[in-house]
C-alpha cells in the first residue's frame, strides 16, 4: 500500500507540487524548515485545503481526482494538529469518547490499548486547560489513534514542548509506531526527531521534494547534509546491548564493531538505533593509539562531498551500516581521503546525547 | 377624570400578549438567524458586506421606518401580502402573525450579530479537528460549534427576547392596537399616558422594568458561571 500524490497548490508567492510515492509503513517523516510547505502538504492530505489541485490516493482508493473530492471526515485519516485542538468544552474522557464513538465498529486500537500505551489514565477527568504541554500532546495522540484510521498525520506534535518534555513523549511515539501497526505521516522541522523516528524521510524545500529515501540512506548523504544544517547533519546505525560495564558504560554490538557509550537504560539484547552527529566523529589512517576516545570503528571512505567552505562531509562505510563525517578540506588533503580509503572513525563515547539514542 | 381607576382590576392581557410575540419571536430568529450567522461568519463571498448591511439596517432604521415598508409589504394590495392572503386566508396587517414577522424583522441583528461574532470566534480549528475525528458537517455543528457558542446564543436570544419586548414603533405601524392581537404592552403604556391613565401605565412599566432587570441579572450570572460556554 502506498500513498500517491501529484497535487499542486499555490496560495500568493508560494507553491506546493508534489508528486511522489510514498511507502506507507512505520513513520515516514515529511522534514522541512518553517514555510517549506510540510504542514500545508498534510492539510492537502487530509482534505483540508480545498484549493489544492491534482490526485490524491491511498492504495486504491482515490480521495481527490479529476471530480473526485471525498471530504475530510470519510477519509479515515488520524490528525494530531500542532496545537493539539482539544475541545475545551468536553473532558479527556470527553475528547477521546468523541473519537471512540465515531470508530466503534472499526478495527484498530481500543480504548485500553490506547489509554495504556499513551497513559492516559490518570488524565481521564481533567479539562483540556488544565493539562500541560506534553499531557495534552499525549491526549490528542490518543484522540487520533481512537478514530481508528488507516493513516496517521502528525503535524509537529512536539514542536511546543521543551526538550525535557520531548524526551517525555518520544517513547511514546515509538510505541505508537511499533505497536499500532498504523502508518504514519510525520512532519517534523528537528533533525533529531527525524533521526530517532522515521524509517522514510521525505525533504521538502520551497514546496518541492528534494530528496527522498529510507532514513539511514539520507540521513547518511552528504548531499543531504546541508538540509539537516551542517551541525545536525550524522548518520543513525543500528546497535544492540550487549553489556552492562561495571564502569557506568553500556556495550552495545553494531556490525561495525563494538560501540561502548554511557549508560543507556534498557535491558541485553534491546534493539536500539544510535545517531552520530558528522562532527562527533574524527577521522585516521592508522589505527590510533593512546587516545582517550573510546570508540574506534574500522570504516571505508564511500564518497566525499567538498563543501563551499573550509568543511567536507565524508561518507564511510563501518560493517553494513553507514556514518558521516565532518571534517575539513585541509584533513581530506592531509589524509588523502578518497573513495574507497581505509580508514579509522574515532567517536568519544560522552559525545553522544542520550536524545539520540531510541528504539530500533 | 375618571376617579375609579383603582377599584378596576389592572389589565395585563398586554403583558401576556408582548411575551408571547417576544417567545415566538427569539425561537425564530434562533432557528433562522444561526444558519444566516454560520454562512455571514464562514463565507469569502463577495457578497457577504452587502448581506451584513442589510442584516444590521434595523439597528439604524428608526422603526416607523421599517414599520411603514413593512406595512406596504404586508398589505394585501401587495405581491407578497397578497401570496400569504391566498395561503393562509388571513392579512398580515394588523394581525399577531404579522407582528411576528415584523418583530423578527427588527430584532435580527439582535440574534445575527452576536452568534455570527460567536462562530467567527470558534474559527476553523476545532470544526477542522472534529472532521478529522470522522465528524460530518451537521454533527460537527451540533457537537462542537453549538456548545463552543453557547455564550452566543445565550445573548442572542436574550438581545432578541429584550429587544422585542421593548417595541414600539414598528407594532404602531403594522399591528395597530387590537387588544389580544396586537396590543403589545408598549402600546398599552402609551395608550394609559395618553389618556392620562398614570396608575395602570405605572403598573405595566414597572412590571417591564423589573422584568428586564431580572433576566439581564440572570444572564450576566450565567456568563460568569459558564465562562467557556457551558460543561459537558
Amino acid at each position: 500500500m502506498s500513498l500517491s500524490l501529484d497535487l499542486q497548490l499555490g496560495f500568493g508567492a508560494f507553491r506546493l507540487a508534489v508528486q511522489t510515492d510514498l511507502p506507507l509503513a512505520g513513520i515516514t517523516a515529511i522534514f522541512g524548515h518553517s514555510g517549506s510547505g510540510k504542514s500545508t502538504l498534510l492539510r492537502v492530505i487530509a482534505g483540508l485545503e480545498t484549493g489544492a489541485t491534482g490526485r490524491v490516493a491511498m492504495g486504491p482508493e482515490v480521495w481527490q481526482g479529476p471530480g473526485q473530492l471525498t471530504p475530510p471526515h470519510l477519509r479515515g485519516i488520524g490528525y494530531v494538529f500542532q496545537d493539539t485542538r482539544l475541545f475545551n468544552h468536553l473532558s479527556v474522557a470527553g475528547n477521546l469518547a468523541y473519537a471512540d464513538s465515531r470508530a466503534k465498529s472499526l478495527p484498530g486500537p481500543g480504548w485500553e490499548d490506547v489509554v495504556r500505551a499513551l497513559d492516559l489514565a490518570p488524565l481521564l477527568n481533567r479539562r483540556p486547560q488544565t493539562l500541560s504541554g506534553g499531557e495534552a500532546s499525549r491526549v490528542a495522540m490518543g484522540r487520533a489513534l481512537l478514530t481508528r484510521p488507516r493513516l496517521l498525520l502528525m503535524d509537529e506534535p512536539l514542536s511546543a514542548l521543551d526538550e525535557a518534555r520531548k524526551a517525555e513523549i518520544l517513547p511514546y511515539l515509538e510505541r505508537l509506531r511499533d505497536q499500532m501497526g498504523i502508518p504514519i505521516l510525520y512532519v517534523s522541522h528537528s533533525t533529531a526527531e527525524v533521526a530517532r523516528l522515521a524509517d522514510h524521510l521525505v525533504i521538502l524545500e520551497a514546496g518541492a521534494i528534494r530528496l527522498q529515501g529510507p532514513v539511514a540512506a539520507l540521513l547518511a548523504d552528504p548531499a543531504a547534509a546541508r538540509s539537516f544544517g551542517l551541525r545536525e547533519a550524522g548518520a543513525v546505525i543500528k546497535a544492540r546491548i550487549a553489556a552492562q560495564e561495571p564502569d557506568g558504560l553500556t556495550r552495545l554490538e553494531t556490525s561495525a564493531g563494538p560501540l561502548l557509550l554511557p549508560h543507556v537504560a534498557a535491558s541485553l539484547g534491546t534493539e536500539l538505533r544510535v545517531r552520530i552527529l558528522a562532527q562527533d566523529v574524527l577521522l585516521s589512517r592508522e589505527a590510533p593509539q593512546g587516545l582517550s576516545a573510546l570508540n574506534i570503528l574500522p570504516a571505508t571512505v564511500q564518497s566525499l562531498r567538498i563543501g563551499e567552505g573550509p568543511g567536507a562531509f565524508v561518507q564511510l562505510r563501518a560493517g553494513n551500516d553507514l556514518l558521516l563525517a565532518r571534517i575539513t578540506r585541509r584533513s581530506v588533503a592531509a589524509l588523502s581521503l578518497e573513495p574507497g580509503s581505509p580508514c579509522f572513525a574515532i567517536l568519544k563515547s560522552v559525545s553522544v546525547a542520550p536524545f539520540n539514542i531510541g528504539g530500533r | 377624570m375618571t376617579t375609579f381607576f383603582n377599584e378596576a382590576p389592572p389589565d395585563l392581557g398586554p403583558l401576556w400578549l408582548t411575551l408571547h410575540l417576544a417567545a415566538i419571536t427569539t425561537l425564530l430568529l434562533l432557528i433562522f438567524g444561526t444558519p444566516l450567522a454560520w454562512w455571514l461568519a464562514h463565507t469569502k463571498s463577495r457578497a457577504k458586506p452587502l448581506a451584513e448591511a442589510l442584516t444590521a439596517l434595523p439597528l439604524v432604521l428608526p422603526p416607523t421606518v421599517l414599520g411603514f415598508y413593512l406595512l406596504i409589504l404586508f398589505s394585501p394590495t401587495s405581491s407578497f401580502g397578497a401570496f400569504w392572503v391566498t395561503v393562509t386566508g388571513e392579512s398580515l396587517t394588523f394581525s399577531f402573525t404579522g407582528l411576528v414577522i415584523a418583530s423578527m424583522v427588527y430584532s435580527l441583528p439582535f440574534a445575527v450579530q452576536p452568534l455570527q461574532a460567536a462562530f467567527e470566534a470558534i474559527g476553523r480549528a476545532p470544526l477542522e479537528a472534529a472532521a478529522m475525528l470522522r465528524a460530518s458537517p451537521l454533527d460537527r455543528f451540533a457537537t462542537v460549534a453549538a456548545p463552543l457558542a453557547a455564550r452566543g446564543f445565550l445573548t442572542a436570544g436574550v438581545l432578541s427576547f429584550a429587544h422585542t419586548l421593548g417595541e414600539f414603533g414598528v407594532v404602531l405601524m403594522v399591528g395597530g392596537n387590537i387588544p389580544g392581537q396586537t396590543k403589545v404592552i408598549s402600546i398599552a403604556i402609551y395608550e394609559h399616558v395618553e389618556t392620562l391613565r398614570y396608575a395602570e401605565a405605572h403598573l405595566l412599566a414597572a412590571i417591564l422594568l423589573l422584568f428586564s432587570f431580572s433576566v439581564l441579572v440572570l444572564v450576566y450570572s450565567l456568563n460568569r458561571r459558564f465562562p467557556m460556554g457551558g460543561r459537558a
